[in-house]
């Protein structure tokens, strides 16, 4: 697949995802758009799509930099606790903190992710049977016991409702005003493509990396930041989107490689099409009511991570 | 010249390298042997600076490794293990490039363009070099490998078992293209072995390491010995002289 096939795809669902919605809004209206229909495109459509892009692209960016870290193809923010973890954070800042912004959610969120995949990484180097269907099941158990831990003190507080508009991924709330914390990711993908050489030397492993004089251990807490920032950012405005980070940058190393130089671009943009394909359906499917995208991703996305499985145990036996 | 002095390495209570001192002669091919467990890839591991020390001191060419940069260092000294070895879909020319990491930090430069083709050449490679590395075979994979050292462009080369699930004929390919980087182009190689008859007949200088302790070390000449190899590996092995090589019959 080339890269301006993607751009050009991206660019047709783009529009495609501009004019679908219960309001009738159609590419001739362009030109003489009414007030209505004005509104329509700026406080809702428009947003939708960046959120989507933006959301998309840098979610799949977060597996692969968490693939590369842990050298292992599994791991993602679903799989690993990461996204559980920010999950927690946000309920301990509705707990504690009840008049918290949506910034402050934010950093509380981002505290809790980066410390729940600092975690998983710790338990990863401990365990010494390096299977790699035995790693990600570690960490859903990692995700499971911190996620239970959220719905206990959810249930005590009346905060059940509450977290679970947190756990479904849903890009239909999405309005002028509610996503424009998603920005934040924007440069932290750019930075990650400038430390593109490095996220795939650490990926060698430690002693690869060593002999080559970088400092792994920096490295590796560069990705985890970033991976903990964007997504906090993310679960915050958009909600959990299980299995993107899993299933794209797996499709990409298949035909690109892992040199993240070369797999990166491609896993924004395949990121940023494959959301949209999945809100897409999600929005005609049972029109005009509309399917969340978290379950969309989920359905399409696991029914493609369980060939990417039985693909790897054909290609291992 | 790599000069170790006093190296004590402890887990938990237990040395695993003890008051080791050696020095490595510059421009030959130092071969560590040993039984399991006898600490020689620990060792090699702490004089490239991939375990640190206890105690004691690794001196590479008067410096003291621990007050040199890691970056500095990296252009010094290259290490390759066993665990390098894994299946990533990273191409041939990709790994050999990670060699110029420590001179251009990934911003290849025209130089560093040319090193990178020139250690593809040296180790005949140029017909798999946009080939991924999990598509290679097990000696193809090593000598790619040994490519990226030849591009990092030091001194010195380290290698731990780098014969490890070869056949005969790869372990022959790669024991002589050692034999070439110490000949033609004067690196100094020091290489962890289990096989001794590949270290009597391709090294100059033999350590032997058993519990942790160097005791015994020398030219190949003298280190090839009944009585030596008796103290190192509790065996009574025969020795033959096959065409100028001193041949060990250990089979029996």
């Amino acid at each position: 697949m080339k890269k301006r096939y993607l751009i050009v795809l991206l660019v047709i669902l783009s529009l495609v995802s501009l004019f679908i919605g219960v309001i009738d809004l159609n590419p001739k209206d362009l030109f003489q758009l009414t007030e209505d229909q004005k509104e329509i495109l700026f406080i809702s459509r428009f947003p939708r799509l960046i959120s989507i892009i933006i959301a998309g692209m840098s979610m799949s960016i977060c597996g692969l930099i968490m693939q590369q870290l842990s050298r292992n193809k599994f791991v993602s923010p679903t799989t690993a606790g990461t996204m559980d973890s920010a999950r927690f954070g946000i309920l301990v800042a509705l707990m504690i903190f009840p008049a918290a912004g949506p910034i402050e959610k934010m950093v509380i969120a981002f505290a809790f992710a980066l410390i729940g995949t600092f975690v998983f990484m710790k338990i990863l180097d401990k365990v010494k049977f390096k299977d790699p269907i035995f790693i990600p099941l570690v960490g859903l158990m990692f995700g499971n016991i911190v996620s239970s831990i959220t719905t206990f003190f959810a249930y005590k507080n009346d905060l059940i409702q509450n977290m679970s508009s947190w756990l479904q991924g849903n890009f239909a709330l999405i309005l002028q005003g509610r996503y424009e914390m998603l920005y934040i990711s924007v440069p932290l993908v750019i930075f990650a493509y400038i430390y593109a050489n490095k996220f795939t030397i650490a990926g060698m492993g430690e002693d690869f990396a060593k002999n080559l004089g970088m400092n792994h251990k920096r490295v590796v807490n560069v990705g985890l930041v970033i991976v903990a920032i964007i997504t906090s950012v993310v679960i915050l405005t958009v909600g959990m989107i299980p299995f993107l980070g899993l299933i794209i940058p797996n499709i990409v190393s298949i035909y690109r490689g892992d040199h993240l130089k070369n797999s990166l671009p491609h896993t924004a943009l395949l990121g940023a099409v494959f959301v949209l394909v999945c809100d897409i359906v999600g929005r005609v499917i049972i029109f005009p009511y509309e399917i969340a995208i978290g379950v969309t991703v989920g359905v399409i996305g696991s029914g493609i991570f369980l060939y990417l499985i039985m693909r790897r145990s054909a290609y291992a036996s | 010249m790599v000069e170790v002095q006093d190296i004590t390495k402890k887990y938990g209570n237990t040395a695993v390298v003890d008051q080791v001192s050696v020095s490595i002669p510059k421009g030959k091919i130092t071969s560590f042997i040993g039984p399991n467990g006898a600490g020689k890839s620990t060792l090699l591991s702490i004089v490239s600076r991939l375990i640190t020390k206890d105690s004691g001191e690794v001196r590479i060419d008067d410096q003291e490794i621990s007050s040199v940069k890691s970056n500095a260092l990296a252009k010094k000294i290259a290490i390759l293990k066993q665990s390098n070895h894994l299946n990533v879909r990273l191409t041939v020319k990709e790994l050999v490039s990670f060699g110029r990491f420590p001179y251009s930090q990934g911003r290849l430069t025209k130089e560093d363009r040319t090193f990178i083709k020139d250690a593809i050449d040296y180790m005949e490679l140029n017909d798999m070099q946009d080939k991924y590395l999990d598509q290679l075979s097990g000696g193809q994979k090593q000598r790619a490998f040994i490519a990226m050292v030849i591009a990092q462009d030091t001194d010195y080369i380290l290698l731990d078992e780098p014969l490890n699930n070869l056949d005969m004929k790869h372990s022959v390919q790669i024991m002589k293209v050692l034999r070439r980087l110490v000949d033609e182009l004067g690196k100094t190689v020091v290489i962890v072995i289990h096989d001794v008859n590949f270290a009597s007949v391709y090294s100059d200088y033999i350590v032997a390491l058993k519990h942790g302790e160097i005791i015994h070390q020398g030219p190949k000449n003298d280190m090839i010995d009944r009585k030596v190899l008796r103290d190192v590996y509790d065996m009574d092995i025969q020795i033959q002289d096959i065409d100028q090589c001193k041949i060990c019959l250990y089979f029996n």
